[in-house]
């Protein structure tokens, strides 16, 4: 052993022993890479979708309303999810759906992010004034039901894309305010932070060096959760008849205008319906799973 | 007597896909005898927590037994189906953890806990949980053992946390005791106490304990066997006699040197005569400082009173007293993160500004303020590139290959490869990050550092590494330290002067060699008193001194008349100390204290004790 060398004096041998190094790995099971799968899949198709379908969104087939699964038709092609209550084929539509439902609730979300998190830590880091009087107009918006106050927006605005992305952001911003500033401030009481502040930096070295490296985790995971809300959000619109306008396709519109069909045993409500639940259903498989690796700190921070 | 536990070539690994498994434990072998208390001694990653969880058939996520065998009674705990293992643990074997204020959930009352898991494993009922909680209470010397129950856990002190969560483990009757590092956290006066009962209680139990630490003063107060314990495995093991007057192995022998004999004057590594390097002195005049709102200079809380100190140039100032007493306000106050209320912080002559907001970038740069935990005062999502890159930046004004060279000559003095700038704080141990934290304040070519505990979170061999390295800073660089410690023997080696802090008051200060031999400010007597001896028997010896009978036990109160102190003094005057605030006055050339009693009366008072 190490006796021979080590003599009473010099015992270098015996050096410090290091800590055991943190597991930087985030490793995903099964249940996250389904999640994987499902959403690339979707993102696929928003890239992709519109050139593979084979009808386009607003094609009528000049045959029948609420065809059954797998039916042909003389002439027209062949309709794999059926038609829906004006003769369009579904699955097509469901394709270019994913673009308008998964592209504008991405855009939504992002903005919401952009405003939320800049605020957020905005207000954490400046504390104060400030913080008090964006924490208070904050409250006030997170009290309207989200619905109702989307529903007052895009009736006074009027729909369209743009105004649905800005009233989904908005909405959402606020939500994304109050976790950006709840870890904000956590981190601000490091010591850390107190040592860049003592040095004399400045605020938005304090922000962009210091307070969002440690917050980009929870959030990135918050992005995923907050994505599927707005993803319900604007089908909720559309559902109601204010989201995204006809011709288009987009999967709440296309739940709510074949509803009718389930009276006449036809499933056209239900694949649409089945396309926002694998989205959302697989984001949130992505997001409990990293978190569960994580040793679920992540969710503890989010809640 | 009867062999209670016996640990056999036990191995515990952690798993790794694709690679061979890191080993954690490497065969070590021990036995547990009826009544007897083993001490596993080593650093952190030597592992002595895994072993000692092992008893408990538990090991943490990631880890798994991999050999060997842990006999309770001759039964190996590691083989139990899972239900027995629920009978095993909290009952049979019982766990004291090392942070009771982590353990105790702050919304139960403290009986509720003490008495939980004996009434869910069926061994009593309630009331009778409750008797046994009691009598328990009596046997650790807890304050009012009849009511005490009744309190929820922030109503008591840390150290009466510590010894509650010992009747929690014992309330059972397990017929072992794992205790992890009990005193580590405590105060030096606070661990005597808690030792005390400890030792006691063990004692009148009868239970077999095994006592995890670093800390091999303490084992041998408490322990009759020792095991050594470096790197997963055994180096040494014998009885405590043996351990500690003849140890044989080479790293046992080095523990022994790195916990130092006590405080002693003249054991220090002072300033040599030509240590007059041209560093600015810092001046605190007539300082007030606490926290709340400020009226007509008084804090509501007062934490800080009429503070008048320095750290002249290139000198070492420890300042040493409880937790509680406003030592590391006093730093945060001359660093300007807490602006005094009243009074001045002068460097060189010139007045600085209270808040640090408002202090030039010159000022700030001249004094760095060095935190206690490394893990918190470093971000962990910079490399240490950036750590220690940026101050260089701000400070030094240099950029690109400079600033690079720069950082590497930082990592150099601080003892640590230049590869690590490409790390994060957290793949550092916390020796390393520890110098890394320090190497951040150097950046800033700083005059005086102040050093808020920077030792007191780290094993011992960790720790005076640690300070041999703030010895060779100050002498390579001249810097001027205020080291702020609870640790005596680490002042005693590296400081200058001492200021002892009670209270919130300077109750004594001067060169350090005169405040640490006699005559002593009371304060400073219980101080010195307190810190284990590596001696069996100290423990008895030293319980039977006055100042500990008088000042064992109490905490901190901070009070706005008399000497704050009165209520832990052997020597107070009825009637003069609790009413006036103690006069301060020069013992020698510049050593003061605050005392009622003048230097003669200290002096005859200690003679006529018998004390040393």
């Amino acid at each position: 052993m190490t006796d021979k060398t080590a003599n009473t004096e010099e015992m270098s041998v015996y050096d410090e022993l290091p800590d055991v190094p943190p597991k930087k790995k985030i490793r995903l099971t099964w249940v996250g890479k389904l999640g994987v799968t499902v959403v690339l899949f979707w993102v696929i198709m928003v890239f992709i979708g519109p050139y593979i379908a084979p009808f386009h969104e607003a094609d009528i087939m000049a045959y029948d309303s609420y065809m059954p699964v797998w039916s042909k038709t003389e002439g027209e092609g062949f309709h794999v999810l059926g038609t829906d209550y004006i003769e369009r084929d579904i699955l097509s539509r469901i394709l270019w759906g994913a673009r308008t439902t998964i592209g504008i609730s991405f855009l939504a979300t992002v903005f919401a992010y952009l405003i939320g998190v800049t605020l957020g830590i905005g207000a954490a880091v400046a504390g104060g004034w400030t913080d008090m009087i964006l924490s208070r107009v904050n409250d006030a918006i997170l009290s309207l039901p989200s619905i109702m106050l989307g529903l007052l927006i895009v009736v006074a605005l009027g729909t369209s894309i743009p105004i649905l992305i800005l009233t989904a952001s908005l909405i959402y911003a606020a939500s994304v305010f109050r976790i950006a500033r709840a870890l904000g401030q956590d981190i601000m009481v490091m010591d850390f932070v107190e040592a860049a502040r003592a040095r004399g930096e400045g605020m938005w070295y304090i922000i962009t060096r210091e307070v969002l490296p440690n917050a980009i985790m929870p959030l990135a995971t918050d992005f995923g959760l907050r994505l599927v809300f707005v993803v319900l959000f604007i089908s909720s619109l559309s559902f109601l008849g204010l989201g995204i306008q006809p011709p288009m396709a987009d999967w709440g519109s296309m739940v709510r205008q074949n509803l009718e069909g389930l009276g006449y045993g036809s499933y056209a409500a239900v694949w649409p319906a089945l396309a926002i639940a694998s989205f959302t259903i697989a984001i949130n498989l992505i997001v409990d799973d990293i978190s569960a690796s994580e040793g679920g700190s992540l969710a503890r921070k989010m809640i | 007597m009867t062999v209670l536990l016996e640990v056999k070539d036990l191995r515990i690994e952690a798993p790794k896909k694709d690679e061979p498994a890191v080993k954690i434990v490497k065969g070590v072998s021990f036995n547990v005898k009826a009544g007897e208390v083993v001490a596993l001694i080593g650093e952190s990653g030597s592992g002595k927590t895994t072993i000692s969880l092992g008893a408990l058939a538990y090991t943490k996520p990631g880890l798994e037994f991999s050999g060997g065998e842990i006999l309770l009674k001759g039964e190996d705990v590691l083989t139990m189906e899972p239900l027995d293992v629920r009978g095993l643990r909290g009952n049979r074997v019982a766990y004291l953890a090392q942070s009771a204020a982590a353990t105790f959930n702050p919304a139960l009352t403290i009986n509720e806990q003490v008495t939980e898991s004996a009434v869910l494993h069926g061994v009593m009922t309630q009331d009778e949980a409750n008797t046994r909680a009691t009598e328990l209470y009596h046997a650790l010397e807890l304050p009012d053992p009849e009511r005490i129950g009744f309190r929820y856990p922030h109503q008591v002190s840390g150290g009466q946390l510590q010894r509650l969560m010992a009747a929690m483990a014992l309330v059972g009757r397990p017929d072992l005791l794992v205790l992890d590092e009990p005193t580590t956290a405590l105060d030096v006066t606070t661990q005597i106490e808690v030792l005390k009962a400890f030792k006691k209680v063990i004692k009148e139990e009868g239970s077999a304990a095994i006592y995890v630490t670093h800390d091999l003063a303490v084992v041998a107060q408490i322990a009759d066997h020792i095991v050594v314990l470096y790197a997963g495995e055994v180096q040494e093991q014998g009885s405590v006699d043996q351990i500690i007057n003849n140890p044989q192995h080479p790293y046992t022998k080095r523990l022994m040197a790195a916990a130092h004999a006590g405080p002693k004057p003249g054991m220090g590594d002072r300033l040599s005569g030509d240590h007059h390097k041209d560093i600015a002195n810092i001046e605190v005049k007539n300082m007030t400082a606490g926290y709340g709102e400020i009226v007509d200079g008084k804090p509501a809380i007062t934490v800080l009173r009429d503070i008048n100190m320095s750290v002249k140039n290139g000198h070492v100032v420890g300042v040493i007293g409880e937790s509680g007493c406003g030592k590391s306000t006093l730093a945060r106050v001359i660093a300007g993160l807490l602006p005094p209320a009243k009074g001045d912080i002068i460097l060189d002559g010139n007045i600085l500004k209270g808040s640090y907001k408002q202090r030039s970038k010159k000022e700030l740069q001249r004094v760095q303020f060095v935190y206690q935990m490394a893990d918190t005062a470093l971000n962990p999502k910079q490399l240490i590139s950036e750590i220690l890159g940026r101050p260089v930046e701000m400070f030094q004004n240099l950029r690109g290959q400079e600033k690079r060279a720069k950082v590497a000559e930082l990592l150099r003095l601080v003892e640590l490869p230049v590869e690590f700038e490409n790390r994060y704080a957290t793949e550092l141990s916390g020796g390393q990050k520890q110098r890394i934290n320090l190497a951040r304040s150097l950046a800033a070519l700083p005059e005086i550092m102040l050093c808020d505990e920077v030792t007191s979170a780290l094993d011992s061999i960790v720790a005076s590494n640690v300070v041999k390295l703030l010895k060779r800073l100050r002498d390579l660089t001249g810097v001027s330290f205020m080291f702020i410690t609870h640790d005596l023997s680490t002042v005693a080696a590296f400081a200058d002067e001492i200021v002892v802090l009670y209270a919130g008051r300077i109750v004594e200060q001067g060169p350090a060699d005169e405040v640490l031999a006699p005559p002593f400010h009371p304060y400073t007597r219980l101080l010195i008193s307190s810190v284990p001896e590596m001696r069996i028997d100290w423990l008895e010896e030293t319980m039977k001194k006055r100042e500990m009978t008088a000042g064992i036990a109490r905490g901190v109160e901070i009070t706005d008349v008399g000497c704050p102190f009165y209520n832990r003094c052997p020597i107070a005057i009825s009637g003069t100390c609790e009413k006036i605030t103690a006069p301060t006055y020069e013992l020698k050339e510049d050593h003061f204290i605050s005392c009622h009693h003048n230097a003669a009366e200290i002096e005859a008072i200690e003679k006529a004790a018998g004390n040393d």
